[in-house]
């Protein structure tokens, strides 16, 4: 049972573990959102949606329903 | 005989890719649109070295040439289209030290298509500070090209790119990785399929996913002919996942440069964005700091802008009235001092409230933060099938409606940027404040509430929400009805807080004012003449007899001269062309509370909401513009049916109501129709906002009388 990126809680960083290609938009992948690399969650916005990350050295936001398809695993 | 350059300005957004068009081209430049869409294009001319000539095409940004929205597509456009005016002799691809590695993508791509290629590594100022070391040798060597160190706003470096756009041409064209191997099989097949063609072209051609609507830039080439063609045997995910190999190859290629040319001390501290991030989109602080930010700007644009306003107002009524004085009387001195000098003031008079928007609106795009907006506000916006990107054009509606539709142009999502255009009209833009004003003074006590408030400015306060209100219900409700499909996505990048620099704010402040004026103001000006000619002419006896028939009805009555000439020109008027217009609409506009000469101001200002004050004030034959004089004549208008004063409470509210709802400017319908690339929308759009408008008053009027 993995871990999503829309589960973490501020602050805690995790790996990108992989993910459906077709459910994820390119764009994310370009903005360094591909498996291997180094996610942190930055923090939620009032009502949890969007939620505010940062990927590979990149600050961005994304919807909640998009980070529930991203599999990470806890980075210790 | 100087040569000019083509050079492309292509990057990531938040590189300071407009810095540095504003430092190489200052004030050289020129904001237009994309022929056939409204996406702006900005071009200007930098002069360089031994008589050469660049002309600098500021693209917009993106992130990759994979386009997910009508900005990013004209990227692409520009650069497959060998046979456009616009295609680059050479691209500068604009990247930041602090984000290489993703800047990087663009590069390697824009590599592929075999154009000469500068990159810029933007804000080197900052290396020192975080601790940064760059091989640029050997990073010009690795990518196959001339790599130039630059920060625009301490303008260093500036000088050595203009050398090498000056010597583009011993660039080497050659690709930096091969991008082929996703898919060996798959890219020998294309290449043996359309030999002459460019093998990494054809893949973007195949791949791009252009649903903006066609763009139409004079020569559609080869490009749809390739789509077309038997070459789609890969499915859409297929086509997909290699797209994703692809990023992943790319990034392999960046990552293995960066190990060897890059390296950095990470011993930084939290950094301030962290810090001020936890603030500004804290779930309390967070919206309290941006209604703040909200209140002063409408505070800059309703109240410091008043000072201008007025002096500006004066001024053109001043000068009305010496151009009458001083030129013969006739019909040609009468065109000028009451058609085109109260034109031109109509539309001079917008300026600084619009100036003051504009400023605002780049501060705060400068400094990083309307991103923050976007983020706080999505998923409000989301439940009305807005997106968080609707913001922007939502809060420029408060000025002018034209910008603001043309603000959408970032919003991914189609079903998303339609709902977007079609209920930003209803917000309350600048064109709206002379009427809401003037009929608030005349209907609404001027009160102290709880001595803070004053009731007429609640009122105002009031009517703005109200404006906000209907665009948010009515996409709720358009979000309900509308048959399109959404593959509604959200990635935003959230750049980091830099200090705005104010030649940027300066310029765009500067270039946008100058396209609302020769935008708008053509069409304002048009119709202050068209009106004019309307109201100055008309047939019949009673028009061309007017001033024997009225001394005739006032024979007996000791009247003034003064009293007499209005009363000469109030009968003319009557028994002019849009007389009987307003006449015409008198039995549509009766139940809402109007007369005639109402019907007369409404009819004239469905072109643009800001002409109705000056019609009134010609339909009563207010000498003066001023507005105390037009107030008191409207005061003493009286209800020819039901007697007592034409503009009380019922009224008013009723005209309020409707001037809220009603799409009175052509000019916003224009862009529309240019944005949503057909009639239709601006269509649906004017019939749906009129009836709202008709049957609110209507209703306003029958339960307030």
């Amino acid at each position: 049972m993995g871990k999503t990126i829309a589960q973490l809680k501020r602050g805690e960083i995790a790996i990108i573990k992989d993910f459906e290609e077709t459910d994820v938009p390119l764009k994310l992948l370009e903005m360094g959102c591909l498996p291997g690399n180094i996610v942190t969650m930055m923090q939620s916005a009032p009502f949890q949606d969007p939620i505010y990350l940062n990927v590979n050295g990149t600050h961005l936001a994304i919807r909640r329903e998009t980070a529930q398809k991203i599999n990470v695993e806890t980075y210790v | 005989m100087s040569r000019s350059i083509n050079v492309s300005l292509i990057g990531n957004p938040n590189t300071g890719k407009t810095s540095l068009f504003n430092r190489l081209t200052g004030l050289n430049q020129k904001v237009g649109n994309y022929p056939g869409i409204t996406v702006e294009k900005k071009e200007g001319i930098c002069k360089l070295d031994r008589g050469f000539k660049a002309h600098i095409l500021d693209l917009p940004g993106t992130y990759s040439l994979n386009t997910s929205s009508l900005d990013e597509s004209v990227v692409v456009e520009t650069l497959l289209n060998k046979h456009d005016k616009d295609f680059p002799d050479v691209a500068v691809v604009v990247s930041d030290i602090e984000n290489l590695k993703r800047n990087l993508l663009l590069f390697t791509q824009i590599k592929d298509l075999e154009i000469p290629t500068i990159l810029v590594i933007n804000m080197a100022d900052r290396m020192e500070r975080k601790a940064i070391s760059l091989d640029i040798d050997l990073m010009e060597e690795e990518l196959n090209t001339k790599v130039v160190l630059v920060s625009a706003r301490k303008n260093q470096g500036i000088d050595d790119l203009k050398q090498a756009i000056t010597e583009y041409k011993n660039l080497t064209v050659a690709p930096c990785l091969n991008a082929s191997v996703i898919d060996v099989d798959y890219f020998n097949r294309l290449r043996k399929t359309y030999p002459n063609q460019l093998t990494y072209k054809l893949w973007l051609v195949i791949t791009q996913d252009v649903n903006f609507g066609k763009i139409d830039r004079g020569r559609d080439n080869d490009l749809d002919r390739v789509k077309k063609s038997s070459f789609e045997i890969k499915s859409e995910a297929d086509l997909k996942r290699m797209q994703h190999k692809e990023t992943v190859v790319r990034y392999q290629f960046i990552n293995g440069l960066l190990k060897k040319v890059l390296s950095i001390d990470t011993i930084n501290a939290k950094d301030l964005r962290t810090k001020l991030d936890r603030i500004l989109l804290h779930k309390v602080w967070g919206y309290a700091i941006f209604f703040l930010i909200l209140l002063i700007i409408f505070q800059a644009i309703y109240d410091w802008s008043s000072y201008p306003m007025d002096w500006i107002d004066e001024s053109f009524a001043a000068l009305s009235s010496l151009v009458s004085d001083s030129l013969p009387a006739g019909p040609f001195t009468s065109l000028i001092a009451e058609g085109i000098i109260p034109g031109l003031g109509g539309i001079v008079i917008f300026i600084p409230q619009i100036a003051f928007l504009f400023f605002f609106i780049a501060l705060l795009e400068e400094s990083g933060y309307m991103s923050r907006v976007v983020f706080l506000m999505d998923h409000i916006m989301k439940k009305f099938g807005l997106s968080g990107k609707s913001v922007v054009p939502l809060v420029s509606g408060t000025a002018c409606a034209i910008p603001a539709v043309m603000a959408t142009r970032n919003i991914e999502d189609w079903k998303e940027r339609l709902i977007t255009i079609l209920v930003v009209p209803f917000t309350t833009c600048s064109a709206r404040l002379p009427v809401y004003l003037i009929i608030i003074a005349l209907v609404i006590p001027d009160r102290d509430i709880w001595w803070i408030f004053n009731l007429q400015g609640l009122v105002l306060m009031l009517l703005y929400l109200l404006g906000f209100g209907a665009a948010i219900f009515s996409a709720w409700v358009l979000n309900k009805i509308l048959p399109i499909d959404r593959k509604s996505f959200f990635v935003m990048e959230m750049p980091a807080y830099k200090l705005p620099m104010l030649k940027n704010v300066g310029i765009t402040v500067v270039e946008k004012t100058k396209s609302f004026v020769l935008g708008a103001g053509k069409i304002i000006m048009a119709i202050s003449i068209v009106l004019w000619v309307l109201a100055s002419y008309g047939v019949g006896d009673d028009f061309n007899n007017a001033e024997q028939i009225v001394i005739q009805q006032t024979a007996g009555q000791d009247l003034s001269q003064k009293e007499l000439d209005q009363k000469i020109a109030s009968y003319k008027l009557e028994h002019s062309f849009i007389g009987y217009i307003g006449k015409g609409i008198e039995p549509a506009v009766r139940p809402l509370g109007y007369d005639w000469k109402i019907g007369i101001a409404i009819v004239s200002s469905f072109a643009a909401r800001e002409v109705f004050v000056g019609t009134l004030a010609t339909i009563y034959s207010v000498e003066s513009s001023e507005e105390e004089t037009i107030k008191n004549r409207m005061k003493a208008e009286t209800n020819p049916i039901l007697g007592g004063p034409l503009f009380n409470f019922a009224s008013g509210i009723s005209l309020l109501l409707f001037y809220a709802f009603a799409m009175q400017c052509m000019s916003t319908l224009a862009i529309v129709k240019r944005e949503t690339n057909g009639w239709k929308w601006p269509a649906v759009q004017f019939g749906a906002m009129t009836i709202i408008a008709y049957f609110a008053s209507l209703g306003a009027y029958q339960l307030l009388q």
